[in-house]
């Protein structure tokens, strides 16, 4: 790991074949009164993975990500960590827990205003997790400098850029030592200018072996990202890939090839 | 200036001071009990259970509608022919500013809760909060930022509208006003300018410094 890397602690890089399923759903259902938006997702994700979730809009996407961290009700289903049913049918953890295995950043940042940066990063640690402060604060030095946020430490999220405050969500989140962290369009709120900024500390977190699921409308930034790819179309998932490139550049059904028709506009511009 | 001896006269100035107690023990014990109670209020008003929220929505608009003045008359001449119940008068000001302190509060804090966005409850769930958690940890310092202005502007009201208590006999500040202006009716014909100005000036050193204090806070929170 490189001095730009971030260093996720807890986690191991080995191959993700080897290391085995960390999260697991099977047969997701969940309906918003007659609107059918998950209708039976099965999904692996192995140790040190990152997959990624793509889709048109009103797909799913996000709801499959509120699903596993506990947001929403299953209407069906199961969602599985390390092979214990957390949610769904037999479920035999409580959501509270699960929450502090799974991390889970949003679009829209979601900092505590009331808190400093510091503040946030540090309290569901504390609070939550009971750990001990002087090792707490050692953790946020260490994230927070590695994201080159530690002379923000004392402000309040209101100073802050949009790139900034997602960078803090994401350690916010990381403080927690998720075995599997969920990011739900963390660039869509962002200014373009702001867009790498965020994305290069997810594509560092996978480099460090960060198990993670990510839904997305960046397709480079999937294409580059992603150890296996998959198509979420009207609650089902149309295909599923674990070469990237070849999804992107060969997709083998016919709905994406219309779904990535719609970025080709936006590749050509960027090939010109 | 003609009148302007009537607050030098010996004990005036005293006995407008006692009166001024009088009226700061109604309005602070109100706004002490109306407090924890408004809180209490608030959070039911927030909760999913229908009955709860008609019963609460009830008790709003009846305090609302109703004059303190009348519910003042309930609770002082009302109570004590109707149920045998015999307050003071200064225990039934201090039920009534109660009963209405808790109830505006109460809509107060259901805003500010209600105004906190869904989406940072849910950022405090997936951080593993309990639902005590988020409420003390991260819903009300949010809450009480946003409830802190106009609560202290509440408290200015109900400062001002113990004056009404006189009408059912306590000897507040403007009640011993009209005594010291009815006891030197003819010695100072115009002293009544002078005792109402003196009343103005002490009405107005206890509840500037409130509203001071509510611009000031809600400049502070506005960051």
């Amino acid at each position: 790991m490189t001095d730009t890397q971030l260093d996720t602690s807890t986690k191991d890089t080995a191959s993700p074949k080897e290391s085995g399923v960390v999260l697991e759903t099977r047969g997701l259902v969940k309906r918003f009164g007659t609107n059918t938006v998950l209708d039976g997702i099965d999904l692996t994700v192995h140790r040190g993975e990152a997959v990624v979730v793509v889709g048109p809009s009103g797909c799913g996407k996000s709801t499959l990500l509120r699903c596993i961290v506990g947001l929403e009700q299953l209407d069906g289903g199961q969602v599985l960590l390390d092979g214990e049913v957390v949610s769904g049918e037999g479920a035999s953890v409580r959501s509270k827990e699960t929450r502090q295995r799974v991390g889970m950043v949003f679009q829209s940042y979601d900092l505590f205003p009331n808190k400093t940066v510091l503040g946030n990063v540090m309290l569901a640690p504390l609070k939550v997790q009971k750990r001990d402060k002087t090792k707490v604060m050692a953790q946020a030095e260490q994230l927070l400098r590695r994201i080159g946020l530690w002379d923000k430490r004392d402000v309040y999220p209101s100073t802050l850029s949009g790139g900034q405050k997602q960078r803090i969500a994401i350690v916010r989140a990381l403080m927690m030592n998720p075995d599997v962290m969920l990011f739900d369009e963390i660039t869509a709120a962002l200014d373009p200018e702001m867009v790498h900024e965020v994305l290069q500390v997810v594509v560092e977190l996978a480099d460090g072996g960060l198990t993670m699921v990510v839904v997305t409308h960046e397709m480079r930034f999937a294409e580059a990202l992603a150890d296996r790819i998959i198509l979420l179309d009207a609650g089902h998932v149309v295909e599923e890939s674990s070469n990237p490139s070849q999804f992107f550049s060969n997709p083998q059904t016919q709905r994406a090839k219309d779904f990535l028709r719609s970025f080709e506009f936006e590749r050509s511009r960027e090939n010109e | 200036m003609p009148g302007a001896e009537i607050l030098l006269e010996p004990g005036n100035i005293t006995r407008l001071l006692g009166g001024l107690w009088v009226t700061l023990q109604i309005g602070l014990i109100s706004i002490a009990l109306s407090i924890p109670l408004g809180i209490i209020v608030g959070m039911l008003m927030t909760l999913k259970n229908i009955v709860v929220k008609i019963i609460m929505r009830i008790y709003l608009d009846f305090i609302r509608i109703m004059p303190q003045l009348v519910l003042l008359y309930i609770v002082f001449f009302g109570l004590a022919t109707g149920t045998g119940l015999n307050f003071d008068g200064i225990t039934s000001s201090v039920i009534v500013f109660t009963l209405w302190g808790a109830a505006e509060l109460g809509d107060l804090v259901r805003g500010s809760l209600e105004s906190i966005p869904k989406s940072q409850y849910e950022s405090a769930q997936v951080l593993g909060f309990s639902r005590f958690q988020t409420f003390a940890h991260v819903v009300l310092p949010q809450a009480v930022r946003r409830l802190v202005p106009p609560s202290v502007n509440l408290a200015t009201r109900m400062v001002k509208t113990t004056s009404l208590c006189m009408l059912i006999g306590v000897v507040e500040v403007i009640r011993v006003g009209q005594q010291i202006i009815d006891f030197y009716r003819f010695q100072y014909p115009t002293g009544a300018l002078w005792i109402y100005g003196a009343i103005f000036i002490l009405y107005f050193l206890i509840c500037f410094p409130l509203s001071l204090a509510s611009r000031g806070l809600e400049k502070r929170f506005a960051k």
